[in-house]
């Protein structure tokens, strides 16, 4: 199939990540590689399969809406790179 | 009393709730060890040396709890786990201050069980790698052979319980993470039916593969681990509300294998095997005979689809779960970042390993507009192909055998500049994560080229785990133990 390096970039855009060209380069050679590898599956038919996402049958878990304190805000907001004491600081945005 | 550590949890466990040894002495032992071997295994991330005694002394002062499971053990953690005021890495940049508020679900199980938790494993990159080579901490060593890997991801829980720096660890296993470094490092590995454990507190790779369980030195250890960590948990919708088995007493009441039906997968002996594997694993499957099994022949068609639907799977649901690795609210910030966009952009790139990097990348494209059909679909669909040929495999037998891995523990940088190479290795234990049922790696001797060790891989019905360790523990004891791991012993002399 051969996958470019603009479609390289695009993908790498959608998953937030940076590349420089030699990087898109090599990566856009080991996404060909382990895709034509995963080409294999067109050998089977599978038109009447039903897929399966999980190992177990999802049903909708239901509790009741009881407010719980599982933490403190100052615990969450101990781990961010900024904050203010109430809340995530990140870059301004407008 | 000298070298405790080489007792198996249920030999420290009975001395501990004796009295015969205190919970300082058995603590104080693995983290003596850990010290010594640390230098030239480098399975430990993080050390938690100053709680483990203290919480050690304070359980001296009680004196022994029949009711704790696990009184006064100490064990180790792959540090994927979440642990309450304790580093939780993933073995990642993006993570390296990260201490999370609260524990695991199964955490808090062995806490309340009285275990004592001496640190953290080492492990590839958020659980992505089959050698513990990709750690942004650097590789973990086997303690059979320095120069030869771990295997991965759970290769530092692997390589610290073979190199008795720990009674037991929890590893994860997505895609035989549990399996395949216990069959390199010559203990037992087991991975639970999905749903059996509860996912809460785990870092997620693929949630739908993903499963903890234990690594231990015997298979009676193993089944103390399980009785543990299963069980349900409402704050994991996936965790299945079935009652667990007394999985100890579930051990004795199996005295020979008489009665049970051992199906040996055509697919799984042949091409591509190392002779000594299969030399080692035949040897396992005479003794399962000579013990009153019967060996039947059996068919898994579809194995040579595995790999591929596997990695599908497993990076579609990697690129979701870690896009929430975004530099926001925890881990890994770039503090250069003009505005937001640039700010979750350059966290990342610079946060992320390669490996980590690539199956986002790959993850990010069969989901994407036009490729989701061909490739994520597809690879659901492929998927319960593969589960409805365990499921007929297993109709006419208990369990399933077969090499864990098609050879043993490779050099050190051996596979590091080929992906694929790398991921085809899994080609024994990813079809298992698919298809959610349990197996277990069982050491079953050393190969006779390479000296390093050998698993037979038992695989069973959903939730028989009591059956699959059963069985595992009479071929175990009908068994020459393997010797203890010599690599580490020379260097340390």
């Amino acid at each position: 199939m051969g996958i470019t390096i603009d479609e390289v970039n695009k993908i790498a855009l959608l998953a937030r990540l940076d590349m420089t060209e030699e990087q898109a380069a090599s990566c856009a050679t080991q996404m060909d590689t382990i895709l034509a590898y995963m080409d294999t599956l067109n050998e089977l038919d599978t038109s009447s399969v039903e897929p399966m996402y999980s190992p177990v049958d999802h049903v909708s878990v239901f509790r009741d809406d009881n407010v719980v304190q599982t933490t403190s805000r100052e615990a969450i907001l101990g781990n961010a790179p900024e904050e203010d004491g109430r809340y995530f600081i990140v870059p301004k945005i407008v | 009393m000298a070298s405790l550590h080489t007792h198996t949890l249920t030999q420290i466990r009975n001395l501990l709730a004796s009295g015969e040894v205190t919970a300082q002495e058995a603590t104080r032992d693995c983290l003596e060890r850990i010290q010594t071997t640390e230098p030239h295994l480098h399975a430990v991330l993080f050390r938690n040396d100053e709680q483990a005694l203290e919480q050690a002394q304070a359980m001296d002062k009680q004196g022994p709890n029949p009711q704790q499971k696990l009184w006064g053990v100490p064990i180790l953690l792959k540090d994927i786990l979440a642990t309450q005021g304790m580093p939780t890495t993933c073995a990642s940049k993006i993570l390296q201050n990260f201490t999370p508020c609260y524990d695991a679900h199964l955490v808090t199980r062995l806490k309340e069980q009285g275990a004592i938790i001496l640190g953290k494993n080492n492990l590839d990159e958020f659980a992505m790698g089959s050698s513990t080579e990709n750690s942004a901490q650097g590789s973990t060593r086997n303690p059979w052979n320095l120069d030869h890997v771990p295997g991965g991801s759970s290769g530092g829980s692997a390589s610290s319980v073979a190199a008795c720096q720990a009674f037991a660890s929890i590893g994860t296993d997505t895609g035989g993470s549990i399996r395949q470094p216990a069959s390199f490092c010559g203990i037992v590995g087991l991975k639970p039916t999905y749903g059996r454990v509860s996912r809460f507190g785990l870092i997620a790779y693929g949630s739908s593969l993903d499963q903890a369980g234990p690594l231990t030195r015997t298979v009676e250890d193993a089944a103390i681990i399980l009785s543990v960590i299963a069980g349900h948990d409402p704050r994991d919708s996936t965790s299945v509300n079935t009652p667990v088995p007394d999985y100890v007493a579930g051990l004795s009441a199996m005295k020979d294998l008489s009665g049970v039906r051992i199906g040996m997968p055509r697919e799984y002996w042949g091409k591509g095997l190392a002779p000594e594997v299969a030399e080692a694993c035949t040897r396992a499957m005479d003794t399962a005979r000579q013990q009153g099994a019967e060996i039947v022949p059996v068919s898994l068609p579809h194995t040579s689809y595995a790999i591929a639907t596997y990695y599908i799977i497993a990076m579609a649901e990697a690129s979701s779960n870690l896009a929430r690795f975004d530099g926001v609210r925890y881990g890994f910030r770039d503090k250069d970042a003009q505005d937001l966009l640039e700010m979750y952009t350059k966290s990342r790139s610079q946060g992320f390993g390669d490996e980590v990097k690539r199956r986002i990348m790959l993850g990010t494209y069969v989901l994407s507009a036009g490729y989701y059909d061909a490739y994520y679909k597809k690879a659901a669909q492929v998927r319960r192909i593969i589960r409805e040929d365990f499921l007929k495999a297993l109709q006419s037998c208990d369990v399933l055998g077969g090499p864990a891995c098609p050879t043993t523990a490779f050099g050190l940088g051996q596979n590091t500049d080929d992906p694929l190479q790398m991921y085809l290795t899994d080609i024994f234990t990813t079809s298992l994560n698919l298809t959610g049922l349990p197996g277990l790696s069982l050491p079953v001797g050393v190969g006779r080229d390479s000296g390093l060790p050998v698993g037979l891989q038992l695989f069973g019905a959903g939730f028989q785990e009591e059956r699959l360790l059963a069985i595992a523990h009479v071929l175990e004891q009908a068994m020459d133990p393997l010797p203890r791991p010599q690599g580490i012993e020379d260097v340390l002399k």
